[in-house]
């Protein structure tokens, strides 16, 4: 599963590497401030996970990452250099990819046009210019069974797919298209246990190549499979931000379940 | 701290895949958007070789064809819009407003047709960007922008027309400066033996295959079939989501203007008020045709066979020597059979197969 990776990974990450680094980040959407002050590093070869709640400005700092909406407070850094990114092809050129819980494919679409779509493979640089389909068909199917996806039929729409091997078909492909920080948005959030394993496998194996990978989720247990390295949000805020070492699942689990306001409750109730 | 990254040697990939069984050819037959039109076609045609003795001639066969290639190139762009994700209601009147532009501006400047043809281009495309441009500048669903263009240009058809001849139709063009190239381009017929072939059966057909060719082969066709299917998803991977619709709306716009000089070229004289609910017959086309009302499915071949029984229908009823009132009931049949098979045919190829 490691060698589709390996392969198509940047061969000149480090481990421990900054890829991304965001310093009092904050967006604000009119009146309504989504995200306040949040610091967060992605180094190579790390799973930096995002835990939080509904509404606790998970998206909003993707979408950030991602390029879909730009920061207006605070830097983000690249390489060590500054971005503001305006689009999601912007982050693309970065080494940048980020997978969807939802958006991750066309479900009508075939799995090879999904695999190879916005990046397609054509001879010659005419708009019309036909597309090598054969090539496409062929490497597509190829990168699958490397991860262990073996699909019926290349040709088949990705909707008779089950969610998480969609979800892999999506991680492959941004890997092999040569992406540098890969950004999970809930991977497993839909999944049932086995397939949300086969995705954390992929994660771990993104991870152990030297990508960056940065893990949203609001599902600690899976977090701490994984991650190197946990921020919980809280209504726009970090409320949280430890390493490995400094954290133990409990810790991460009562925050996620509400923390001290959950003893609150538990006293109030109680009485 | 930066030591290279080492991966461990992976597990055997799995080489032959164990669970992998070819498809049935009916299952692969049913999962294409054009079959329910391919069978659809051919029982209207056997009925109607049965009902109606006048069909059975090759001229017969020859006018069908024209008139369901007046139908199928607008069809065409419609099509790929609504595969795109998009509806185009103004595509009807845009048609008449093409050959009324070119008419009347040639006419009262007393210039060569052809500057008139190439500025009624310049303006269809403008319409068209227009359209495509409030539709992703302001998120309004296509159908409400493209019904308000439909009834602009409406308005205007008749209006200016009005203003400028004083009737509601434009001005006999057949004495003008080039009409005689425009003619043979847009309106030449060949008689060949018995049958008269008119050129926009060439047009139309040559249409369908690049239509087909680009949706099928190229990469402009792969991010048509994203954009209408899930265009949030489309945008994540780099997909010009924006370009490729408002792109979809000049398409339309180009072969809207084409059956325009069509029309103007044929019959030298145009009405103002024509071409309101043809938007709807290009919509049925398409539709009857396999695509689906909500996009992302549907091709080319399927578009040109529901152009084609639109054209058969609209004929072989009056060659049967029925009341021709009776055919828009006969379309409104058709089309809630074709909605009804699309949908049974998307479920067909988006459930899971096991394996």
């Amino acid at each position: 599963m490691t060698d589709t990776i390996a392969e198509h990974a940047d061969s000149t990450l480090y481990k421990g590497e900054p890829l991304v680094q965001m310093t009092n980040i904050g967006k604000t959407y009119g009146a309504i401030r989504a995200l306040k002050g949040i610091n967060l590093t992605v180094n190579a070869g790390e799973v930096t996970c995002v835990l939080g709640d509904n509404g606790a400005g998970k998206s909003t700092l993707i979408k950030i990452i991602s390029g879909l909406h730009p920061h207006n407070e605070g830097t983000m850094k690249v390489d060590g250099k500054e971005v503001s990114f305006s689009s999601p092809r912007e982050s693309l050129s970065h080494g940048i990819a980020t997978v969807y819980q939802d958006l991750a494919v066309v479900s009508l679409m075939e799995v090879w046009r999904n695999f190879f779509l916005g990046s397609e493979m054509v001879s010659g640089k005419a708009p019309l210019a036909p597309m090598r389909i054969n090539e496409m068909r062929r490497i597509a199917d190829q990168e699958l069974r490397k991860m262990g996806i073996v699909v019926k039929d290349i040709n088949q729409p990705i909707g008779t797919l089950s969610g998480g091997q969609r979800q892999c078909v999506a991680i492959a492909r941004a890997v092999y298209f040569g992406a540098r920080v890969l950004i999970l948005d809930e991977p497993t959030a839909a999944l049932g246990v086995k397939q949300s394993g086969v995705v954390l496998k992929y994660t771990a194996a993104a991870r152990d190549a030297g990508l960056g990978v940065v893990f949203i989720t609001h599902n600690p247990h899976h977090a701490y499979l994984v991650g190197n390295h946990f921020v919980i949000l809280k209504l726009g805020e970090a409320v949280l931000d430890k390493k490995r070492s400094e954290v133990q699942l409990d810790e991460l689990t009562r925050q996620m379940a509400g923390g001290d306001e959950l003893t609150e409750l538990s006293h109030e109730l109680q009485k | 701290m930066s030591t290279p990254v080492k991966t461990d040697p992976s597990p055997a990939a799995p080489s032959e895949a164990s669970n992998r069984v070819s498809l049935g050819l009916s299952n692969r037959l049913l999962a294409r958007p054009e079959i329910g039109a391919l069978v659809a076609a051919i029982v209207i045609f056997i009925f109607f070789l049965i009902v109606a003795p006048a069909f059975r001639s090759a001229p017969a066969f020859f006018t069908v064809l024209y008139q369901a290639s007046t139908i199928g190139i607008v069809a065409v762009g419609v099509g790929m819009l609504m595969i795109g994700g998009e509806f185009d209601l103004s595509a009807g009147v845009l048609v008449t407003t093409a050959g009324l532009f070119n008419a009347m501006f040639c006419y009262q400047l007393g210039i060569n047709l052809w500057v008139g043809a190439i500025l009624s281009l310049v303006l269809c495309l403008c319409i068209g960007f227009l359209n495509g441009y409030l539709v992703m500048r302001t998120g309004i669903p296509s159908f409400l922008i493209t019904l308000g263009t439909f009834f602009i240009l409406q308005g205007v058809n008749l209006g200016v027309t009005k203003l400028v001849t004083g009737s509601v139709s434009s001005p006999n063009i057949n004495q003008m400066a080039g009409y005689d190239s425009l003619n043979w381009i847009f309106a030449a017929e060949f008689e060949i033996g018995s049958i008269t072939l008119n050129i926009t059966v060439i047009w139309w057909l040559l249409f369908v295959l690049l239509s087909a060719y680009v949706l099928q082969r190229t990469k402009i066709g792969n991010w048509i079939y994203a954009v209408g299917g899930n265009a949030a998803s489309a945008r994540a991977v780099g997909v010009p989501v924006t370009a490729v619709k408002i792109g979809l709306f000049m398409t339309v716009a180009f072969l809207g203007w084409f059956t325009g000089m069509h029309y103007l070229y044929n019959f030298n004289v145009l009405q103002a008020g024509n071409g309101v609910g043809n938007e709807f017959l290009y919509i049925i086309a398409a539709v009857v045709g396999g695509t689906l009302l909500t996009g992302g499915y549907g091709n080319a071949i399927g578009v040109a066979l529901g152009a084609f029984i639109f054209g058969m229908t609209s004929l072989c009823i009056v060659y049967a020597g029925w009341d021709p009132n009776w055919f828009r009931a006969f379309l409104g049949v058709m089309l809630l059979l074709a909605v009804m098979v699309n949908l049974y045919v998307k479920k067909l190829s988006t459930t899971r197969k096991v394996g």
